[in-house]
């Protein structure tokens, strides 16, 4: 693709001749503005949510200042408010749930748009999409009633094959940090499939002949071939399931114990900064209390874009070695 | 008589909407009584957002709702932060009763289990932490008790019912009103944290030699086993309508003019010593003359008539001392 023949190809560039009137009259202009207007909003409302949470926060923001990230603290009657351990069960939980999900995701995708036959592929693609639309409350009941008590019925043999790592020892109630990320796992893999599945579809059919002309079988091909020309779209599908894990709260407070605490174990319980709003926000009162959710939310904004930026870091660099 | 009164003028008067909001807990005895009230006048609709206590604070004081409802009373940073605001005072009217029960997991029991004030407080502060502990083997003779830890469970969300069993336990220990004190949210020394009653009871009943707490509401509509309590003449009383109406009834004697006050640990033979009002917050003034009137004709509905229906729904009714003195501050309304 040359620069010359994109420019060309654009109406209303072609020569100067052409003024604001006679280009609005084309569609051009209008779409533009419409267009731009929409995309605005966007910006609008993530700026208007950063401004109100930061507006909303200042009670809390000047009385702890930045060490409201490090306190372990969390008591609203003596009015002592610190972020930590609603920090560290989101993202542990959200990273346990990524661990799970990532290979789970990206091998059902594979199979269902490299490998299984189409009308195998259709179907279960109906069915993963039907996950996907499952509403969190209802995964946090499955969690509750089912995975909870079978966590119990199996936590010995995890105990037995993991228990020499730190993160499976201490007692076992069932909920727990494990028991949430697991929920989680469950809740983003249909978006990573779903996702995943279109853009290895989206791969030109020329790459797949020019793997197998080179002599590689089907899955060298897919392998060496169509996962690293996919891999931006993957790694979108895994960034989209992240937002989702990071901020999901009615499955998570169902399952992770609720108890805002610090333990190097999965086992353990524990407590998420979406939970901790959606539980006590509405009973919240007076100037501090409310203020210091609402940090969290501030909080659980800035996570959520550093961790894309990350994220998207960390795309960057492999695009430079992979292809685009 | 007031009846007549009432409908007459409503019939004629265009339709109007009073608008509530605020405790969870008594809201299907509130919806209850606001449908029933809009059957007999059907141009007064009264519209309850149950969103919480919190919820129905902040807004009354705002004005963006006509009338609040709490579970705990309004503090008295609350009730001047409301006169600050808008020039009058907020009128608190106990409208049901509520109690809570200490609900356990403990199989192998047979009978309900006695459970003294120090021993609740001492297994909520993470003291007592074995079954077998003296504190609760000595007043539950003729049951055996494992060598198991207790595991506590409490609710994770902010709830009226928190607050009760805080204050309960702030008013029989003073190591907890020291240490943890009381709220809708509290740090807790212990325990496993449940999202609502149904979380709560959840917990309970998967987890084995569990203990938590549940309203009596709903341990009763669930059939939870639930354990009684030694109430401050030293009977242990099991939580039922009666027993937390006979609270209310000891209480009411010297109950303070505004009606913001605990009675947990109430005196009296036979009262249930974790129990607590549920109040209805009335603007000391409503400008409104038409509004007005409704409410006052509501809140004299609520407390005599609406009584008649709370057992059916699990609630225990106010004790007619209590409501003799509410029709009087009913009159206080401008």
């Amino acid at each position: 693709m040359s620069a010359a023949a994109t420019t060309s190809g654009r109406p209303g560039s072609a020569g100067p001749a052409r003024n604001w009137t006679q280009r609005l009259r084309r569609g051009d202009e209008a779409a533009y503005l419409i267009t731009f207007a929409c995309a605005a909003t966007v910006l609008a409302a993530t700026a208007l949510i950063a401004f109100e949470l930061y507006r909303g926060s200042a009670a809390s923001r000047h009385k702890f200042g930045w060490s409201f990230l490090i306190t372990q603290e969390w008591d609203p009657v003596s009015g002592q408010f610190g972020a930590q351990p609603f920090i560290y069960g989101t993202v542990v939980t959200s990273a346990l749930a990524l661990l799970i999900a990532i290979p789970l995701g990206v091998g059902a995708a594979i199979f269902l748009a490299e490998l299984a036959p189409p009308r195998i592929s259709a179907a279960l693609t109906f069915l993963i999409e039907l996950l996907a639309a499952v509403p969190s409350v209802i995964f946090g009941l499955l969690g509750i009633f089912i995975l909870v008590p079978a966590l119990r019925e199996i936590e010995p043999a995890l105990r037995s094959t993991f228990g020499w790592m730190p993160f499976f020892r201490g007692p076992f109630y069932g909920v727990s940090l494990f028991a949430a990320g697991v929920v989680l796992a469950v809740m983003i893999i249909p978006f990573i499939i779903s996702v995943s599945r279109e853009i290895i579809l989206q791969v030109p059919a020329d790459q797949r002949e020019g793997g197998f002309a080179l002599g590689a079988t089907h899955w060298e091909t897919t392998w060496n071939v169509v996962i690293p020309f996919a891999r931006k779209g993957i790694l979108a599908s895994i960034f989209l399931a992240l937002a989702r894990a990071l901020g999901e709260t009615m499955a998570v407070t169902m399952v992770i114990g609720n108890d805002p605490k610090i333990a190097a174990s999965l086992f353990a319980p524990g407590y998420s900064i979406a939970a901790v709003i959606a539980n006590e926000f509405t009973e919240a009162t007076g100037t501090l209390y409310p203020a210091a959710l609402i940090e969290l939310g501030l909080v659980l904004f800035a996570l959520t874009i550093a961790i894309n930026a990350l994220a998207r870091m960390l795309v960057l660099s492999t695009v430079k070695r992979g292809t685009t | 008589m007031v009846w007549a009164a009432a409908i007459a003028l409503a019939s004629a008067a265009t339709p109007q909407n009073i608008t509530a909001g605020g405790a969870t807990f008594p809201f299907p005895m509130y919806s209850k009584w606001f449908d029933e009230y809009h059957k007999r006048i059907p141009s007064i609709e009264i519209n309850y957002q149950s969103q919480g206590s919190g919820f129905g604070i902040q807004q009354v004081t705002a004005g963006l709702i006509d009338f609040g409802a709490s579970d705990g009373p309004m503090t008295d940073e609350e009730v001047s932060l409301f006169r600050a605001k808008r020039g009058f005072g907020i009128l608190h009217f106990p409208a049901l009763l509520g109690a809570n029960v200490p609900a356990y997991n403990l199989p192998g029991a047979t009978h309900p289990l006695n459970f003294t004030p120090e021993a609740l407080a001492g297994i909520f502060l993470g003291k007592i932490t074995m079954w077998n502990d003296p504190a609760i083997t000595s007043v539950n003779p003729g049951t055996s008790f494992p060598n198991r830890t207790i595991i506590v469970v409490h609710r994770a969300d902010g709830s009226g019912t928190t607050y009760i069993w805080t204050d309960y336990l702030s008013t029989i220990s003073k190591e907890w009103e020291s240490r943890v004190g009381r709220n809708k949210s509290v740090k807790w020394p212990i325990g496993l944290g449940g999202k609502g009653n149904e979380g709560v009871a959840g917990q309970i009943k998967q987890i084995k030699y569990s203990l938590g707490y549940v309203e009596l509401t709903y341990a009763l509509q669930t059939k939870m086993t639930y354990g009684r309590v030694r109430n401050s003449t030293g009977e242990f009383i099991a939580a039922d309508l009666k027993s937390v109406s006979a609270a209310a009834a000891a209480a009411s004697a010297q109950m303070p003019d505004d009606f913001r006050v605990s009675i947990v640990n109430a005196p009296g033979k036979g009262s249930y010593p974790i129990s607590s009002f549920t109040w209805l917050l009335v603007p000391e003034k409503i400008a409104d003359a038409g509004k007005k009137r409704i409410i006052t004709e509501l809140l004299r509905w609520v407390l005599t008539e609406g009584q008649n229906s709370a057992a059916a729904l699990s609630y225990a009714r106010l004790p007619q001392a209590m409501i003799s003195k509410e029709l009087k501050l009913i009159g206080k309304i401008q």
